[in-house]
């Protein structure tokens, strides 16, 4: 069972990697609309993304509002 | 016509295989031009269909099929009809799309939706329409129509009912959350799932293998395996355009058009 902190490193990695941003440039507390400037059908595909890298769905309801990565990662912790 | 180019969408036809590519952007939105052009993919559907085994529809947008209907165009096209026609403006709307759906659904060729991305109200009932969905790894489905004081207008319930059922329509619909790929594969929504970005290929072989098959006995089995739920659609335009007159759908339409929010598509 993978703990929080490892849950939200994950998904940052994931992020760095399909946004295509430099290593280490993201970080837990960022709001990623405001610093990846991605709109709705961008995070539908990280959703998308998170959802097969962690084998879980998760419903679009439970992020609504969410917007940094480790508050998202709490929501992916709850159904792993 | 086996070949054509219009504002929203081309279509190619080789060797028994026609192949539709939805291409306006943003997203494909449904509106009065993607309905225009695909109105006339309907008509010109007798001049190919004897000597045509497989329509393949796609897109060309990177964000996904289709984000459903093109709901600027609605509010905009809505708010600019005096209110006493503003129904009447919607149901020619919603009739013209029943009318193609019913034709793709009813077309004598096999119909394979290959599907990336965005596959959002509208366009999931484009593609219910089709025989076989094809979806790539990154495909999302949804029907967020209830987040407007709607239900989908273009026979995505009966369809989907047919289909897979009544459990898999009340949660899709209910909820107005989108699923992912791997799991309207594991429900039956999806035939086939295909790598990233592979949809169409996986889509190009399933038409090189139904190309083998006797075309009568493709009909055939087409239509015994696909009944068209025309009550039940009838009744899907009936309830919509009842819905429609609400004061609250205009009032929803308009939060969503000038909404700043960053995740408008999700309800």
């Amino acid at each position: 069972m993978r703990t929080l902190e490892q849950t939200t490193q994950e998904v940052v990695d994931l992020a760095t990697r399909h946004f295509n941003v430099a290593a280490g440039s993201l970080a837990p507390s960022d709001d990623f609309f405001k610093k990846l400037g991605i709109d709705s059908l961008q995070a539908l595909e990280l959703l998308s993304r998170l959802e097969n890298h962690f084998g879980i769905e998760l419903p679009d309801y439970e992020v609504q509002g969410v917007s940094d990565f480790r508050t998202l990662a709490e929501r992916i912790q709850s159904r792993l | 016509m086996k070949s054509f180019s219009g504002k929203a969408l081309r279509w190619e036809w080789r060797d028994g295989v026609v192949e539709l590519t939805l291409d306006r952007e943003p997203a494909n939105e449904i509106g009065t031009v993607m309905l225009a052009d695909l109105g006339e993919f309907v008509r010109a559907m007798k001049t190919f269909e004897a000597d045509t085994a497989v329509c393949i529809i796609s897109s060309a947008q990177k964000r996904g099929f289709s984000a459903g209907a093109d709901l600027r165009e609605l509010y905009h096209g809505a708010i600019a009809l005096p209110a006493k026609e503003r129904n009447s403006g919607v149901r020619r709307f919603v009739e013209q799309s029943h009318e193609i759906a019913n034709a793709i659904d009813a077309a004598p060729f096999v119909t394979i939706a290959a599907v990336h991305g965005v596959c959002f109200g509208g366009g999931l009932e484009l593609a219910l329409a089709c025989d076989i969905i094809v979806a790539d790894k990154m495909a999302r489905f949804a029907f967020p129509e209830l987040r407007l004081g709607l239900i989908p207008g273009f026979g995505g319930i009966p369809r989907l009912k047919r289909d897979l059922g009544n459990a898999l329509v009340r949660d899709l619909l209910l909820t107005g959350r989108s699923m992912n790929a791997a799991r309207a594969h594991a429900v039956g929504l999806v035939a086939q799932l295909a790598a990233e970005g592979e949809a169409l290929k996986v889509a190009q072989s399933t038409a090189a293998q139904i190309t083998k098959f006797d075309a009568a006995t493709r009909i055939a089995a087409k239509k015994f395996a696909k009944p068209i739920p025309y009550e039940e659609l009838r009744r899907e335009i009936e309830i919509f355009c009842e819905l429609f007159e609400r004061p609250a759908v205009l009032a929803n339409l308009k939060k969503f058009v000038e909404s700043t929010d960053a995740m408008p598509y999700l309800p």
